[in-house]
């Protein structure tokens, strides 16, 4: 199998280097360099949102995409978002919302809805369920999820204007 | 907050009964739950496999020469690699038929027929690329009706494991397909139904569908010459142990079994999957071999049973069912797994929730050269209920009966008997109706829609089950001497959330929050025996034996006070306790449980017994939809579903399971299907095989329980895991029925199939495509 290159990206933050094989995808990488295990690979197409991770500000699926591609790039996955003291306002909402059952789908979703809550501080349901449509839970938590996007989006508010 | 040894109740409040915020929430919202599929060890290598291309022949010959060849390959392994190290490569719950990797012969389209262990995975997938084999194809029967008749054998001669005795006469079967039959009668069928007023006879059928847990199925060996340790995403790390125990011909206790976090099962990750492969694996490579798959490899691996179900019902004058005969065909696929207990389990109560004097029962497991069937979140009755309360409607609707009176007027009540004789307890199979129907608001006019293309329809339907018995489950909680509690037991916790009803449990009783219960990942080597996580039983046989575990824990810590010289009824702190008795912070008190119901196995030819499951099951589903006549598509306006939980230890939980169990059901019915041609799977990925996502939400989704304390539950609790799985089905297709007048007898209702039944009524059918 063909040889490995060194890239340098950011990844939560901190510059770091890996070598990486051109078949490698990002979620190999984040697994084995790195021992990120929050994104992970589940259908390999492209189509739940199981490997969502974030690079240069989009969330993209780590399962198509080559880890080479990285290189420069600013990366952040689901494990930037917590601190020893406290989660995301988006993290707790779906833990009070219950918006998860087995949990293997969860930090696409929690990176999708942090994302969306960016660009849209106060979805309706409809703009929910658009913009996660490439969410897939196979545990159908849908609608403890809208709950916690909604709970989240308050949280964010209440942050915002204390 | 130190735990005391008697505490004012106040100071704690009530643990049961409340919604405590997930237990392992923290972990699996910042992505570091751990999950097998996910694990490294060092010094790990990996195993991937080849898989056969036709559906049943001999194996003729198997070139690995160019795979091994391949830089970074350590082993390419087949059947006769396997038989150097463990003397039988068979293994299986119900049957020891499935064979580690193909032997001789393959059964179906997927089986594994030789592993290859390299470095990297990307190595084994290369390598497995290289291997050829040839194969000299035999004839192979698909559907469960003809493979009953069919001289087509997918086995040359039955295998029963030792389990169960009721397999014990198929040993040595040879020229059948036939994996058991199960059988029972009440009353006399045929008389009863030759002089019913009304006859009625249908047949219904299920497509194939799957788990398709995100997880995929995984499992690490590290075997050592003394003692082996798995890492498994396994539903039951008890039966794994079991059997790894026997291929080895060791005892139990050299065997530990790990199971972290699942990225769910829903009845895919019972019994023994991998594991029995990875052993293998393991014992040639001598270094830790990890087999885990692609989300494509799990069509291959177990999915739900495809059925026939044909049942004739004799009604008298008055509306009343007086006979019923059921006869069931479960497609079991290539290897039995847990086939033949769907098959008895859940043909026990193929009549349905009705009060029926005659009964007649016969359930067919049989083989098949496809993927393997097993259990998916209700063990077969989502397939039972599809054809009753299909039938339900179709008679309600032939008599000019509203179907709904007609059901209440033959409900089996609390205190009538079931089929099988015992008498009705704890079954309020009224109040679940009742709550439905309010929900639904039933008794209002109904908007049918006018006279546009789109019709209005809405639908019923409801169903019991017994739960799976007999079944066994232990439990340790142990006191340390700060106080602080920890709880073992062999629950996997997949996502339905037991880790946190037990730690309730726990709590209750030792009268401290639920929070600072600990509860150990499961792992064999300390957490004690449980039958698995199966069948909504854990709830009420682990319930019973972790509170047991509880109640012997807080007497052994009153005894310990009493010993150290407090006065009865003191409040001293646990800490204290010890501290007195050992002279520093030492010591631990130890409390176990075990819970095992009560049962009669059901009489041979008859099925007859008065105690065949500690509790039952009660579900109910209401549906709306809108038809658009023109295309076929079905728009779910409203699904309402109810279930009786006995007790809600959890309320948040119990309201989760129920809706995640309905839409889950939802995808079966509308859309999900296995395409097979030829014995050969045409859609094995997610871009075609279809699952719910958030646009096929319902307008409207209720998830409801109502609370009938279960006499015999732990706290007056009972599962709830796949209830809300079983009315989806019929009530949907009862709706459309409403709708547009057509009765489609075979999930899914798709587009497609609503079109060709609406086309077929107008008398234009559309050519097969
Ligand atoms: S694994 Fe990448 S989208 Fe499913
Ligand atoms: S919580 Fe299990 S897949 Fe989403």
């Amino acid at each position: 199998m063909t040889a490995a290159r060194t890239i340098t990206f950011t990844l939560n933050g901190a510059p770091v280097t890996a070598d990486v094989k051109p078949h490698h995808n990002l979620i190999e990488m984040l697994q084995g360099e790195f021992g990120l295990t929050g994104a992970r690979e589940s259908c390999g197409q492209g189509l739940c949102g199981c490997c969502s991770v974030v690079v240069n500000g989009r969330a993209v699926s780590g399962c198509l995409y080559l880890a080479q591609f990285v290189d420069g790039a600013d990366v952040v996955t689901v494990e930037s978002l917590d601190t020893r003291e406290k989660l995301s306002p988006v993290q707790q909402a779906f833990i009070e919302a219950s918006a998860f059952q087995c949990g293997y789908c969860t930090p696409g979703f929690i990176m999708m809805v942090t994302q969306l809550l960016d660009e849209n501080p106060d979805p309706s349901d409809e703009e929910i369920k658009h913009y996660l449509t490439g969410n897939l839970c196979r545990c159908a938590t849908y609608p403890e999820v809208i709950d916690a996007v909604k709970l989240a989006a308050n949280k964010r508010k209440a942050v915002a204007t204390a | 907050m130190a735990a005391t040894l008697n505490p004012s109740d106040a100071k704690v409040g009530s643990q049961v009964g409340r919604s405590v915020p997930r237990l392992e929430g923290r972990d699996k919202v910042t992505g570091r739950a751990e999950y097998t599929h996910v694990m490294r060890l060092p010094g790990m290598v990996y195993a991937k496999l080849f898989r056969s291309t036709v559906a049943h022949g001999k194996i003729k010959s198997i070139d690995t020469s160019a795979a091994k060849k391949v830089p970074g390959v350590l082993h390419v392994v087949t059947v006769d690699d396997v038989m150097k190290v463990l003397k039988s490569p068979y293994y299986g719950p119900a049957f020891h038929d499935q064979p580690i990797l193909a032997h001789e012969k393959v059964r179906f389209v997927g089986e594994p027929v030789a592993a290859v262990i390299a470095t990297d995975p990307h190595i084994a997938e290369q390598a497995v690329q290289l291997i050829t084999a040839e194969y000299e194809e035999m004839p192979a029967v698909f559907d469960e009706v003809e493979a009953l008749t069919s001289d087509v054998f997918v086995h040359e001669q039955l295998k029963p494991a030792h389990t169960f005795a009721d397999l014990k006469h198929l040993k040595d079967a040879k020229n059948t397909n036939v994996a058991l039959s199960y059988n029972l009668r009440r009353g006399d069928f045929d008389k009863a139904f030759a002089a019913a007023e009304h006859q009625f006879e249908h047949e219904f059928k299920t497509q194939k569908v799957l788990h398709l847990s995100f997880e995929p199925f995984a499992c690490i060996c590290d075997f050592k010459d003394t003692h082996v340790t798995f890492y498994d995403s396994s539903q039951g790390p008890s039966f794994v142990r079991t059997e790894i125990a026997r291929l080895l011909g060791w005892p139990e206790n050299k065997v530990r079994i790990k199971v972290p976090y699942l990225g769910s099962g829903y009845g895919s990750k019972l019994y023994i999957k991998l594991e029995a492969l990875a052993l293998a694996l393991a014992m040639i490579a001598r270094k830790p071999v990890k087999v885990a798959h692609t989300f494509e490899e799990m069509f291959y691996q177990i999915t739900r049973h495809p059925s026939t179900f044909r049942i004739k019902s004799g009604v008298d004058k008055n509306g009343k069912i007086v006979a019923r005969k059921c006869e069931v065909y479960w497609n079991g696929g290539a290897y039995a797994d847990i086939g033949p207990r769907v098959t008895q389990k859940s043909g026990l109560t193929a009549a349905g929730p009705y009060d029926i004097d005659n009964v007649w029962i016969d359930s067919h497991a049989l083989y098949t050269n496809v993927t393997p069937s097993g259990a998916l979140r209700g063990f077969g009755v989502p397939q039972l209920v599809w054809a009753y309360e299909g039938h339900t409607d179709m008679m309600a609707r032939a008599l000019k009966m509203d179907p709904v009176e007609f059901r209440r007027k033959n409900l089996a009540i609390e205190g009538r008997a079931h089929a099988t004789g015992q008498i009705l307890q704890d079954h309020p199979i009224e109040k679940v109706m009742d709550k439905v129907l309010e929900r639904m608001e039933w008794s209002k006019p109904f908007d049918r829609g006018g006279n546009s293309h789109i019709k209005r329809g809405r639908g019923f339907a409801i169903a019991n089950k017994a739960v799976i018995s007999p079944t066994t489950s232990v439990a340790i909680v142990n006191v340390s001497a700060d106080g602080s509690a920890t709880l073992y037991c062999g629950t996997v916790d997949m996502g339905q959330g037991s880790d946190t009803a037990m730690a309730q449990m726990v709590a209750e009783v030792l009268n401290i929050p639920t929070e600072d219960v600990r509860v150990t990942p499961r792992d064999t080597d300390v957490t004690p025996y449980d039958m698995g996580t199966l069948g909504s039983r854990s709830l009420f046989h682990m319930g019973h034996a972790v509170r047991r575990a509880a109640e012997d824990a807080r007497d052994k810590l009153k005894a310990l006070a009493k010993e150290v010289g407090e006065p009865e009824g003191s409040n001293i702190p646990i800490a204290e306790l010890f501290q007195k008795r050992y002279g520093m912070q030492a010591g631990n008190v130890i409390g176990s449980g075990i819970y095992k119901p009560d049962y009669t196995s059901p009489a041979p030819g008859t099925g007859q017994s008065p105690n065949v499951t500690p509790f039952w099951m009660l579900a109910g589903s209401g549906a709306e939809v809108e038809v658009d006549t023109e295309t076929g598509h079905v728009k779910i306006t409203k699904l309402i579903t109810v279930v009786d939980c006995g007790k809600a230890i959890n309320p948040k939980s119990v309201e989760t399971q129920i809706s995640g169990a309905a839409l889950m059901h939802l995808g079966f019915t509308m859309f999900e299907k296995m395409h097979i041609d030829g014995g050969q799977v045409t859609n094995a990925s997610l871009a075609d095989y279809k699952i719910p996502g958030f646009h096929d939400l319902p307008t409207k989704l209720e998830s409801l329980y109502v609370e009938h304390d279960q006499s015999n539950g732990p706290f007056g609790a009972k599962g709830v895991g796949e209830v809300a799985t079983f009315c989806v089905g019929p009530a949907l297709a009862n709706a459309i029925d409403d709708a547009c007048g057509v009765r489609i007898m075979e999930m899914p209702l798709n587009a497609e199939t609503v079109y060709r039944a609406l086309r077929a009524k107008m008398g234009k059918p559309l050519e097969d495509a």
